[in-house]
This record gives structure tokens, sequence and C-alpha cells, in this order.
């Protein structure tokens, strides 16, 4: 992005500030987990409004291409939202339109239907999908610090484990205070499970 | 030096940039000590105001020390001098700087053919808003180049701290001017939308011109708690009708006067069917401002009444009913503020100690931390009102 905006220096005057390098952002990894949710959207949604006849054929669920057309127009709907900063409403809408993707694609798992393996690979999709559209919509910075570091890890040391992830971290507000980066990693530390705080603590 | 710099939506980053310098005669750099994030800059962080570019440096509320003065701007200017900087660039030259309408200055914005194309003339350069109103680099930075320097400064005295004057740069000039141009007379009731740092200062301001009774709509306790400390009577907009409740106030004849300190981004809420309607055609960009306010001032203003607007509107606006606010008489003023009108006055003021903006402050943080507090000022979390940074 700094390489966009630098050339975006044309339209400037010359003597204007010129980016030599690049900040903290105050865009969180939630905004960009549900930027990619939102693209995803619409891709997804295209595809479905376009070739309904070729995805309800492959997951042998002839019969209800009107219906995959229908869930195009869903997600394109879905997806407007969730590429707004108004994103928790289209991740709460993607939410239910997970659901309703996961009833549509139950009746695809009976052992009779010869596309099977692909109806269960498109299940395996939506559910890491869906997980995803939770974890963006509780905000997955807490998921990610509670549960994504393995207590088992035996080589990762608080140490190395904090100094990997605090140059992710911007801090949190409170009370107007400035709170850096360590003390937000102190805070992640107290989030991680016993178990890992017991093993690894430094 | 550091800045603030707009990467994209919701994107503002403490970047290195080069330093600004001396480009024109009448230029001059200043050294910030204190600048703040705007309501209006949350438009820019959302990309909801064309013409902003990945590369633009942020902020319009700046004051500093001068540090550099161009040769053209030496006859008013010098190094050291303390000064608080309008953020409507202003030549001081032209027919509308003559006649104290220095928002619409007709020589500042250097990109006269881009504004003539949008608004059919061109209006003032303004400083980090847009190629439309010039491209200029804002103040959420170390350094700012001040273009026209010698007419777009206010020198301010020492021995006042910078928190006092920092919003003679635009908050309260521009609440100020959202009171003067509702001509308050003896026994006039003035509603005030929004309470945000600029509804604060009009709230103030129509108190000081002597409103007889100023109401305060919003639907955020710690604003409307502060309106209340200033003698305004809340209305919280979630718990009660706003239609309802100003007519109760005003023996069912509507409020004389009406002040929009909100503009394009009102509140969005299914107890306001035609917000979420609103909101909804602005994702799909088949309209670019949310004009709920607008609409329930003009249907609840008393005939031959006047609406004030300070709030930023961006573009075009649908379902306002132009014809209520033609048979009922309104007036319409409005305006970016015309800032050098009113500073001297104001200054005064904050002298004598009638002012004292500082109030509405609630965060004062190092500028490194400006992306962060975007979002804490954006999502009204920790209380936030109006946040200052200090480089």
């Amino acid at each position: 992005m700094a390489t966009l905006a630098n050339a975006t220096q044309i339209l400037r005057s010359p003597g204007d500030p010129r980016i030599e390098s690049s900040g903290p952002s105050s865009l969180t990894g939630v905004d960009r987990l549900a930027r990619a949710l939102g693209w995803f959207s619409f891709a997804l949604g295209a595809a479905e409004l376009a070739a309904p006849r070729r995805i309800a054929g492959a997951l042998g669920l002839e019969g209800k291409e009107r219906l995959v057309r229908a869930y195009g127009a869903r997600e394109i709907a879905a997806g407007i939202p969730t590429l707004s900063y108004d994103k928790h409403v289209g991740l709460i809408s993607r939410i239910v339109g997970d659901v309703v993707d996961i009833a549509t694609l139950a009746p695809a798992l009976r052992a009779a239907n010869p596309k099977r393996k692909n109806a269960v690979f498109a299940m395996g999709a939506v559910g890491v999908v869906t997980l995803l559209d939770i974890a963006a919509a509780a905000g997955v910075k807490v998921l990610v610090l509670s549960h994504f570091v393995p207590a088992d890890a035996t080589g990762l040391t608080a140490e190395k484990w904090a100094d990997a992830v605090r140059p992710n971290l911007q801090g949190r507000s409170g009370g107007g205070a400035r709170s850096d980066g360590n003390s937000a990693v102190s805070e992640a530390r107290d989030q991680r499970p016993q178990s890992a705080r017991g093993k690894h603590a430094g | 030096m550091k800045a603030l710099v707009w990467h994209g939506k919701e994107d503002v980053r403490y970047d290195t940039v080069s330093d600004p310098g001396i480009e024109e005669p009448r230029d001059a750099i200043i050294k910030v000590t204190s600048c703040a994030i705007c309501g209006s800059d949350l438009h820019l962080f959302h990309n909801l105001i064309p013409a902003i570019l990945p590369g633009d440096v942020l902020g319009h509320e700046a004051m500093g020390e001068v540090v550099e003065v161009g040769s053209g701007a030496s006859h008013a200017l010098s190094k050291g001098d303390r000064v608080v900087i309008p953020f409507t660039i202003s030549c001081g030259e032209c027919d509308q700087c003559r006649r104290g309408n220095y928002s619409v200055c007709q020589c500042t914005n250097r990109k006269k053919e881009l504004a003539e194309k949008i608004f059919g003339h061109p209006t003032a350069g303004l400083f980090g808003y847009t190629h439309l109103t010039g491209g200029y680099p804002g103040g959420q930075a170390e350094y700012l180049r001040v273009p026209f320097a010698d007419t777009t400064h206010l020198k301010v005295p020492d021995g006042i701290p910078d928190e006092q004057l920092l919003f003679l740069s635009d908050i309260l000039p521009t609440g100020w001017q959202a009171a003067v141009q509702c001509d308050i007379e003896p026994g006039d009731i003035v509603a005030v939308w929004g309470c945000g740092p600029v509804g604060q200062m009009a709230i103030r301001s129509a108190i000081l011109l002597g409103a007889e009774q100023v109401v305060a709509i919003d639907c955020v306790p710690e604003r409307l708690s502060m309106a209340a400390a200033a003698g305004a009577v809340p209305i919280d907009f979630m718990n009660e009708s706003v239609i309802d409740r100003l007519n109760e106030l005003s023996g069912g004849e509507g409020p004389h006067k009406c002040i929009d300190a909100i503009g394009t981004e009102s509140h969005v809420s299914f107890s306001q069917p035609d917000t979420v309607l609103d909101r909804a055609k602005q994702m799909m960009l088949m309209e670019n401002d949310r004009p709920h306010v607008l609409r329930e001032m003009i249907y609840v203003c008393r005939p031959a009444g006047i609406i004030s607007i300070v709030g930023v509107y961006t573009g075009l606006i649908d379902k306002v009913p132009m014809g209520i606010a033609m048979n009922k008489g309104l007036t319409w003023r409005m305006a970016q503020a015309h800032v050098q009108r009113w500073t001297p006055d104001l200054l005064r003021r904050i002298e004598e100690g009638q002012i004292d903006p500082s109030f509405v402050i609630t965060h004062k943080v190092d500028l490194s931390q400006g992306p962060e507090m975007y979002r804490v000022f954006r999502d009204k979390q920790d209380s936030c009102i109006k946040v200052v940074l200090q480089p």
C-alpha cells in the first residue's frame, strides 16, 4: 500500500510529503479478515449467479439451480456490508447464510449421492468459512491469543511467542492512557490457557 | 517527519514522510505542537468523501510554532511566533476574502479545475481534506507547510495552554458560526442536533448569543451530560421522540432555530427506518449522505425559522422534503466555517475567560497513537469526545 500511496505522488505538488516508511495502521486483523470474507462473498456469489447448474450438478443437488442462484444474490448482498465499515452487519448476515448453506448441503451427504465426495468437501469448506465468519464477528484477536499457541509446543517459549506477536499488537486503549505493545503482550499472556502458561512461563 | 497518512478505508498509519519545505514566497513551516482529530476526519476515514488518495496526510486542526518563513510572508510572521492555523486557507485579497467569506476563497484551491467540475466554482483550499479542496497535506504531523501563511494564521499569546487555543482552528469558530447563522433573538429556542465537539461549541455559542433555551439532541449519554452541563435540555433520540419532545418544549410551535452539527453520517437505527434505507443506499453508492437530521429539522422547525448547517455533507441526498421547507418559509444557512471571520473575537473571549473550549478534550495522547485513536473516536470507546494529538 505504501507503493500505491507513493504512486499517487504524481498528483501532488513535488514538495508534498512522500512516504519513506510505513508505520502502525488503524486497520486490525479483524478488519482484514472481514475484507477477505467480503470479497469471498462477492466471488462465490458471482459464481453461483453465473453457473448455478454446474454448481448444483457438482454437488448432486440437481433441481436446486434456482436456489443456488438465489444464494448467489444473498452472498453478494452480504458482501456489500461486510466490505463496508458496518462490517458486523455483513458478518452476522454471512453467519446466518452459512447455517442455511449447511442445511442445504446436508441432504447431499447421503450415501446414495454419486457426488458425495464433492458434497463432503463443500461441507468442510463451509464449516471453515463459518468458523472464520464467527471469528471475525467475535473479534479474532481474542481467539488467536487464547488458542493459537499450542500448549505442548515445548520449543515455543513465552519470550519467543511474545516477540513474534508484538509487531502485530498495537495495544489497547483504556482511560485515554497509552498501552504499549508490552502491556498488550502481558494481557495476552494472561489470556493463554493455564496449561500453556504453566509450561512456558518465562 | 512523522505523520498520520491515509492509505485506504479505515487504514490510517503513523508513517515516516519527507519533511515539508518552503515552496512559494507566502509559505511558512510550523512545528506542530498540538493537533486534533475532527469528526469530519471520520468521513475521510470511512472513505465517504471523493478525491482522497492513498498517501494523503490527514488533519486540519493544528497549531504550533513558526520555524521557517517565506519572503512573501515575512511581513506578517517571524520564526518563533506561536500560531493557530485555520483549516481554511485564505489569500485575504480576493473578492470572497474581502467579503469575509474565507472558506470560499477564490485563490487558494490549487486544484481549481477539479473543484470547478464538481462544485461549479472552486472553494478555498483546506488542509488535509481531499484533492477537491487543493490536496494540501494536513496537520496531523510533526511539521506543516502553511500556504498563504501571511493571511492563514492567528497569532496567539504565550501563557494560554494549547488546549484552550487549538480549537480556534476549526470546531470553535464552526460552532460559533452555526449559532451566528441563526440570528438568535431574545426568546428563541435553538435545537442542536449532534453533541459531538462542534455541537458542544454550538450549544455554548447559542447560549452566549442569547438563546432563551437550547435543546441538545444525541444518543450518547456522556455527550448529552456535557450538553446539559452547559444548560441545554437534553433529548436522547433513542429513548424519546425528538419531534414530540421539541414540540412539548416549545408549546407545540417547534424550535425557532435548528442547527445541524452532524452532517453526512447520522446515526443508523431501526427505530428511524429512513436511516437504514439511507445507509443501504450509501453502501451501494446510490446516495452520498444520510440526511435524516435535515428531514427532521425541516419537519419540526417553526415556520419562518432558520436551519443552520455546519455538519459536513459530501454530495447527493435523497428524500429531503423541499416542499415542506419552501411552504414553511424556512431559511437555510450553511457553510464551512469562515474561520478567520470569527477568530479575533473568539480569541478575545478566550483571553477574557468567557469561553474555555478545552472542556471537550477527553483524550490527549502522542501522535504515534493516532491510528488507534481514529478507531477509539469512531467507535466512541472510552467515552471519547475529542482527541488531541501531540507530535
